[in-house]
């Protein structure tokens, strides 16, 4: 890829008519078929007994490891949105790692990859919480506190999508860009120690993008919760408790 | 002065007063969160896995205000609108 190319969209194999294969496509296939064949061949023999292969072990560390944070973020019902939230993240974080090995191209680094991404949750915020509270309740959400806040609350909405897009384009595109620049200016050994920190940012950009958006799913599913609260004095106990938690997620929000 | 020439002179000029501006804030205030996280660990080191975990979030939140800066950046040295449909 050359240093004047930003995205790989620019970065053209084949192209027949309208047809373009860039190399967005053709390393998203890779990365595709990458996950594919590495968890077909793990799970093709699953042990449930004490001796597990050592592939199985790294498996179930990652799924652990995504259930229990989205368990604290979206207190319960994990599963329900572990299929999603940890598509987004293996797919992110797999992607970024594979930009060491050399000419592989992130498709993260592309801005029509990173939108795609981005309007995935877009969808799926209101999907899940309408599924999660009605479509009455998930609505109601957007004239909350008042109603002249309808406009800031659907531009927030968009706007955050926006950010989720550029956020990680930007951050995987500056690697690769530092990367190339390097290597025009100090091409021994440097280049090196920069591409290790691209591959720290982009975990940490992968865990980012699942992590907001699985901020912004629990954001849309709570308001019924909150509600039920309110109403049943009966069930005072689980309530407070419920509403203490809240509290503390909503001071966890404000700090960061 | 020729247009092109005036184009990619203020393209380049302003790329990089973007990315000076863009990074003093974000650098400055990343340095508070960092310090205010590292307080808050040394006063509650039970707590450290939550505030690390709230402090890389929010550190991605401040940074991505330096990273639009650099998008705009690159933008203007690299994929210039204005400079292609000049040298067309």
């Amino acid at each position: 890829m050359e240093i004047s190319q930003i995205t790989p969209d620019e970065v053209v194999f084949w192209e027949r008519g309208f047809v373009h294969l860039n190399a967005t496509i053709v390393y998203t296939w890779v990365v595709i078929a990458f996950l594919v064949l590495g968890s077909w061949l793990i799970t093709r023999r699953l042990s449930s007994g004490t001796a597990l292969s050592r592939w199985q072990n790294l498996l179930e560390i990652v799924v652990d490891f995504m259930r229990k944070q989205i368990r604290e973020i979206g207190q319960e019902r994990a599963d329900q949105y572990l299929p999603f939230i940890g598509t987004l993240f293996i797919f992110i974080a797999v992607s970024n790692i594979l930009m060491v090995v050399p000419g592989f191209i992130a498709p993260t680094g592309s801005l029509s990859t990173t939108a795609a991404l981005a309007i995935c949750v877009f969808v799926a915020v209101p999907l899940y919480g309408i599924a999660g509270e009605g479509l009455g309740n998930y609505l109601k959400q957007y004239v909350r506190p008042t109603f002249v806040m309808l406009p800031f609350n659907i531009i927030g909405e968009l706007s955050r999508t926006l950010a989720l897009a550029v956020r990680l384009f930007g951050n995987v595109m500056s690697g690769m860009k530092i990367g190339a620049i390097l290597l025009a200016v100090i091409p021994l050994v440097f280049p090196i120690v920069m591409h290790l920190l691209g591959l720290l940012t982009g975990l940490i950009q992968a865990y980012i993008f699942a992590i907001l958006a699985m901020v912004y799913i629990a954001s849309a599913t709570r308001a019924r919760r909150r509600e039920a609260a309110e109403r049943e004095p009966a069930e005072r106990e689980p309530a407070k408790r419920q509403n203490d938690q809240e509290q503390k997620e909503k001071q966890e929000q404000e700090q960061a | 002065m020729e247009s092109d020439v005036l184009i990619g002179m203020i393209s380049i000029a302003t790329a990089g007063i973007t990315i000076a501006i863009g990074s003093v804030g974000p650098a400055l205030g990343e340095g508070r969160a960092l310090a205010e996280a590292l307080r808050s660990i040394a006063q509650q080191p039970d707590e450290a896995g939550m505030i690390t975990r709230t402090l890389f979030v929010g550190l991605a939140m401040v940074e991505s205000t330096a990273i639009y800066c650099f998008v705009v950046s690159m933008i203007l040295i690299f994929a210039n609108p204005f400079w292609n449909q000049f040298v067309s």
